[in-house]
């Protein structure tokens, strides 16, 4: 690859790790060897020293040692930096030269192997004559070595092979192969890094002592080849933040050289090199903004020195490779954590890269000439096959001074680069930068640059000649420019755009291209317009379109023979082009009148049409097509021979078309789902422009709301009516059809609110104001759908009146057969509806018919509809409120089994409307009634809003009840309706479950036989019935209490048994005193047997109280008798 | 002779507003211009989130290109303006290129004022031309 000139060498991007050197070991054929070898070599992980090994031969020869200068004075060096330095001290020169070899010390054969050993560390040292490097001895054991002191025989024998091999104690180690061989390595290959930092320290030291011997006359070059070699020890040593410091002065001292025309290029090689290693460090050193500062200081100090004007290209292609491999820095440091932002990311600096490869690029158009021969020999040949130092001229290697030595050689070496420069895929090298700042800019979130720069890449592969892939970019930005409304930009990617499909000979993108350019957003000229508008008609006629221009001429050549054959080609001459992408030259907007149209209107459709190009435009079809396609052949408009349509420039036309709608898409909504054109005809080629939908393009929405909101809209008098005012036009892309207006009249006519359960009368009145025969009258009649979900089953609707209707009723009636009506007839109908649960309901009644009509000539059988809905509130007719009492009209709480009490009905209307009652009845569970005929107290009672009517039953629950605990009463039945409806409109039974009572079975039943009422001074004989309801013998006390409103005769005192099941009387005579309620006196009644039954308990069923009459006058006696 | 170029865009992003000096390579400035509303979106965005009432309509220099340097602007109703200016061009300081925008708003402000200017229509405005060409002789 031409380009690798450029490259940075690969020993300067590398890391530089401490360089040791194995020897004795033989890794082919000896396993244990091979062992520790893996083991040096396996699993480099960051946590282990940097060290690169190398295996290498006992007695290999190592570079020799130059003799060291004494003196500087009569030293004019060649150059700044050798090529092979850097790979030398990285894999040349050792740090530490270790020398493995087996020995036990309890080797019988001691003697002679430690003359051996000490044999070939001499081999060693003599290779590495003049060299600091370090030689170490490891001796590799069978046994496992006792601990340090005591394994006397070891520390003698050890100090005795250090002395014959001339080392020191600490270079000296023992390696045993045993298990724990990855440990042992670990802990040598530390005791190696130390080593090779002393020696890389003491080469620093060196290297800096030379300084004292140069001048600033002769040994400029010298200062900056000392500071990079001291730098680049400093990293072999690990020391970063030293090599940093003397590769920034390093850096300053580049740029004090002298510079000209001749050395250029080497002070820029080296500032690039050293400038490269700072912001390497830089970021190693997670101070990127340092790194950032020294690049651009770098870029500033370098852009100017162009260098050779006749190799200016040169420049170009070493400023780009300096944005890159920054931004190579850059994109590395991110992926080992950095964080980057939008402003400043590698992209930018991929960017600028491909920036200066477009400069490159141009420069080398201009300055390398085709026609010359490369010269012979090659100048850029050297006997060594490289060069000596980096960016030096091959052909005046090591020249120095500012005058080429050899203008004739130098014109040559020019010429050669020149003609190399010509070979060079400058587009790839472009395509390829621009594509990695593609991918960072897209993770930056800079949309936009990424357009940008695919765009250029687009322009890149055109100028590369690729058009498929220049297309496929172009294209694929196009849309992002378009939605942003850059016109402009759109307009120069579109005008590439062209000239690609021009040269590919494509003709669809060429026709597409052609009428974007022609359309509204492009800023072409008029006349460039004019010409493309040409162009198109051109290839509508099947003809070869004019070469664009700016194309170079090879290619338009290439591209005509294209197009002659593309021509040729019969077949494929019809062509769809989607509008709703692009923006085209002609605009198209299609409207319904209005959005719903009555079935029996014909619907009416308008499509309008404006050409924005320079030239009218004739085309020969226009169709729309329509969700139903059935409606399709009303819609189509074709030229007719001689009379072809034609659009001028920037005036709208309007196409009318009407069509009848079919009876069965009442209901529906009918689209409008493409409108197409044809442009051309059967002769040449045609091209169809499809919208969909209705119209409008890319552009076309933004144009409508920027129109809407525009304030001339209201500033427009009415001499401008005539004129359509295009970006007001609104598109209406789909209709309604509706039924036709119905021509009838429904009332309704109701008594609200419904009551619960009752058959509410709603009466429906229908009449015809049709003209003619309304036939088949149908009525829908119920709750609308689409209300609460309970409403359904509590909801029942019948046409019969008669009776009440079940559940099976359901909640909406439909298409009840009315027959046909008669113009002007009128009809009435009653529904009833019941309804179990209140709360509000609509009901729905929806009258149907069919009518005969006629549409623009056709007959068509009309359905029409008209619906009334209606809110009814239901509510309760009445409350029922039920009680239990005791026979002293006591509320009771439990019901003594057997014993009589009272229940209670109330019934309390909350209608509205007056309610009869016919009558009422219990059904009786468990409990019995006490009186023979139970008989409605309520029949035919009429109440009014708010009042109530009240019954009162007595009931007795039979001793045998005594089971369970509580008992069902029964129920109550109430039958009624509204007072106001017929007399024979069916009777609502209204059922009230009765309460549940609680049983009690009392063990002693005390019940009193009195009359109503007393009198002053007239015996009031009482008799007290006690009844023993257990099954044993109960022993009673009764003892009663003085009164002072009575005097009595009886027992006092008395204790009495009373048998199972039996009764016994107590009879008292009271003498009343006083006249009024009077309390009787008090019985207090007492079981010893049962203690529970209390006085009170027992005395419950007993009268408390009675009224005593005043004695009347004598001769009135007979008055009071009749009271 | 110094480029300036100046850009204004509707809140859509698309331009209502462009004239640069010299005329040449005008292509070039759009795109730049155009590249450069990637920083002012997302600045703007970025300051929606935190402190929208008190934002600062200026958004400085939004990022240097080897040959530009692009400033940007934007009103309250996310009108943007940049100015792109040379790189080489040091006699604008960012006070100076601060009180270009404020007057550039200002004369902005009039032009909506006009009842007949319907925003988002391109500006045509010969107040407004003549104030921005007055700025671009002070300047270039």
């Amino acid at each position: 690859m031409a380009g690798s000139q450029w490259e940075l060498p690969p020993e300067l991007c590398c890391r530089p790790m401490a360089f040791v050197a194995l020897t004795g070991l033989d890794v082919v054929y000896n396993a244990v060897h091979r062992a520790i070898w893996d083991a040096f070599c396996a699993n480099r992980r960051a946590d282990r020293v940097p060290i690169s090994f190398k295996v290498l031969p006992g007695d290999h020869e190592y570079p020799k040692c130059r003799t060291k200068r004494t003196s500087y004075e009569w030293y004019i060096p060649k150059g700044i930096v050798k090529t092979g330095w850097m790979n030398k001290h990285l894999n040349l020169v050792p740090a530490l030269v270790v020398l493995f070899y087996e020995l036990d010390w309890d080797d019988p054969q001691w003697k002679e192997k430690q003359s051996e050993c000490a044999t070939k560390v001499e081999i060693v040292r003599t290779s590495l004559q003049g060299r600091n490097t370090k030689v170490a001895v490891v001796l590799i054991q069978k046994k496992t070595p006792l601990p340090p002191g005591e394994d006397l025989v070891a520390s003698e024998r050890a100090s005795a092979l250090c002395s014959s091999c001339d080392l020191s104690g600490k270079s000296l180690f023992v390696l045993p192969h045993t298990d724990h061989l990855v440990g042992y390595i670990i802990r040598l290959e530390n005791a190696f890094y130390e080593h090779a930092q002393t020696y890389y320290y003491t080469e620093i030291r060196r290297v800096k002592s030379h300084k004292e011997f140069l001048n600033k006359t002769t040994h400029q070059l010298l200062f900056v080849r000392h500071q990079f070699k001291m730098a680049f020890l400093s990293e072999l040593k690990q020391d970063t933040q030293n090599a940093l410091k003397y590769y920034r002065a390093a850096y300053s001292l580049v740029h004090e050289l002298r510079a000209h025309e001749t050395n250029m290029l080497e002070i820029k090689t080296m500032a690039g090199f050293i400038n490269y290693k700072i912001c390497r460090l830089c970021f190693q050193h997670n101070t990127p903004l340092d790194a950032i500062a020294q690049f651009r200081k770098h870029i500033d100090l370098c852009k100017k020195k162009i260098g050779c004007a006749e190799l200016a290209f040169e420049h170009s292609a070493w400023m780009s490779k300096q944005f890159q491999s920054f931004g190579e820095l850059f994109d590395e440091a991110i992926k080992l954590g950095l964080t980057a932002i939008q402003t400043q990311n590698p992209g930018f600096y991929y960017q600028q890269a491909a920036c200066y490869s477009q400069d490159r690029k141009q420069m080398a158009q201009q300055l390398c000439q085709a026609g010359t021969t490369y010269p012979s020999p090659d100048p850029l040949d050297t006997q060594s096959g490289g060069l000596d130092f980096y960016g030096q001229r091959p052909w005046r290697q090591g020249h120095q001074s500012i005058d080429p030595t050899d203008p004739e050689k130098e014109k040559l070496g020019i010429l050669a680069l020149q003609i190399k420069e010509r070979d060079v895929p400058h587009s790839e090298l472009i395509i390829a930068l621009l594509s990695n700042a593609v991918a960072q800019f897209k993770k930056y979130k800079c949309p936009r640059m990424k357009s940008h720069l695919m765009v250029q890449m687009g322009e890149e592969y055109y100028h590369a000649k690729d058009y498929t892939k220049a297309l496929k970019l172009l294209d694929y930005v196009m849309c992002d420019y378009r939605t942003e409304r850059w016109w402009p930009l759109l307009t120069a990617i579109l005008t590439t755009a062209l000239h690609c499909a021009y040269l590919m000979a494509s003709v669809k993108d060429y026709v597409i291209y052609c009428m974007e350019l022609l359309g509204r957003a492009s800023t072409l000229k008029e006349e460039q317009k004019s010409r493309i508008e040409k162009n198109l008609f051109k290839v509508l006629m099947n003809d070869i379109p004019e070469a664009e221009s700016e194309c170079d001429q090879s290619s338009v050549g290439a591209a005509r023979s294209l197009w002659t054959d593309r021509m040729a080609l019969s077949g494929s001459n019809e062509l769809t082009v989607e509008m709703q992408d692009y923006i085209p030259f002609i605009q198209c907007k299609a409207r319904f009148q209005s959005p719903s149209f009555h079935v029996d209107q014909p619907i009416q459709l308008q499509v309008f049409l404006r050409a924005d190009c320079p030239h009218p435009v004739s085309f020969s079809k226009l169709t729309v097509s329509l969700s139903n396609q059935e409606y399709n052949q009303w819609c189509v408009v074709e030229s007719s021979g001689q009379d072809s349509m034609t659009l001028l420039p920037g005036k709208p036309r309007c196409y009318n078309f009407s069509f009848v709608a079919k009876t069965e898409d009442v209901g529906k909504k009918v689209e409008m789902t493409g409108i197409e054109m044809m442009l051309g005809g059967d002769s040449g080629r045609c091209v169809f422009l499809s919208w969909r939908g209705a119209g409008g393009d890319a552009a076309s929405t933004q144009e409508a709301l920027q129109a809407s909101r525009s304030s001339r809209r209201w500033g427009r008098g009415n001499e401008a009516r005539q004129e359509l005012d295009w970006d007001t036009l609104t598109l209406q892309h789909s209709t309604m059809i509706i039924s036709r207006v119905p021509r009838i009249c429904v009332r309704l006519s109701h008594q609200p609110p419904a009551l619960t359960n009752e058959m509410f009368c709603i009466s429906l009145t229908v009449q015809s104001q049709e003209d003619v025969v309304a036939k088949d009258v149908k009525l829908t009649a119920g709750l609308k759908p689409g209300q609460e979900a309970g409403l359904g089953q509590t909801t029942h609707v019948t046409l019969d009146g008669s009776s009440v209707c079940d559940d099976n009723a359901p909640a909406l009636l439909t298409d009840v057969p009315l027959g046909d009506l008669t113009p002007g007839e009128k009809l009435e109908k009653c529904v009833y509806m019941k309804c179990v649960s209140t709360g509000p309901r609509i009901f729905l009644f929806h009258v149907a018919y069919s009518i005969d009509t006629a549409v623009e000539g056709r007959h068509i059988v009309c359905n029409c509809h008209k619906d009334e809905t209606v809110t009814v509130e239901t509510v309760v007719p009445f409350e029922v409120s039920v009680k239990f009492v005791s026979t002293k009209f006591e509320p009771l709480e439990q019901v003594a089994v057997d014993i009589p009490f009272l229940l209670m009905t109330d019934i309390l209307s909350s209608s509205p409307w007056p309610l009869l009652l016919s009558s009422s009845s219990l059904q009786l569970l468990t409990v019995t009634s006490s009186t023979p005929q139970l008989q409605s107290q309520l029949q035919q009672v009429v109440l009014q809003t708010g009042e109530s009517a009240s019954e009162c039953f007595c009931l007795r629950c039979p001793a045998d009840t005594s089971s369970s605990n509580t008992v069902a009463t029964g129920q109550y039945v109430v039958s009624w309706r509204r007072k106001c409806s017929n007399a024979d409109s069916p009777l609502i039974q209204t059922t009230v479950t009765l309460p549940h009572v609680i049983l009690e079975s009392v063990p002693l039943y005390i019940y009193a036989d009195l009359p109503s009422f007393g009198r002053v001074r007239d015996s009031l004989p009482v008799r007290y019935h006690i009844e023993n309801r257990t099954a044993q013998v109960q022993e009673v006390e009764i003892a009663v209490d003085p009164s002072d409103a009575f005097m009595f005769s009886g027992l006092k005192q008395v204790r009495l048994r009373v048998l199972p099941s039996t009764e016994q009387q107590m009879l008292y005579n009271y003498y009343p005193l006083m006249a009024g309620y009077q309390t009787l006196p008090q019985l207090n009644i007492s079981l010893p047997r049962c203690p529970t039954s209390s006085s009170p308990a027992l005395r419950r069923f007993l009268p408390q109280r009675i009224f005593v009459k005043p004695q009347g006058r004598q001769p009135d006696d007979a008055s009071i008798a009749a009271a | 002779m110094f480029h300036i170029c100046l850009l204004m865009f509707s809140p859509q992003n698309y331009p209502l507003y462009i004239r640069s000096v010299p005329c040449q390579n005008e292509l070039k400035f759009h795109y730049t211009v155009h590249t450069s509303l990637d920083v002012v979106e997302e600045k703007v965005s970025a300051v929606g989130k935190s402190l929208a009432d008190q934002r600062e309509l200026y958004l400085g220099l939004l990022y240097p290109t080897e040959d530009y340097k692009v400033y940007g602007y934007v009103t309250n109703s996310k009108v943007k303006f940049v100015i792109v200016v040379d790189s080489s061009n040091t006699s604008l300081r960012d006070n100076e290129i601060r009180s270009m925008f404020r007057k550039l708003h200002n004369s902005f402000t009039d032009v909506m004022c006009n009842s007949f200017y319907n925003p988002g229509d391109p500006i045509q405005s010969k107040a407004f031309n003549g104030i921005v060409c007055g700025m671009m002789v002070q300047t270039g």
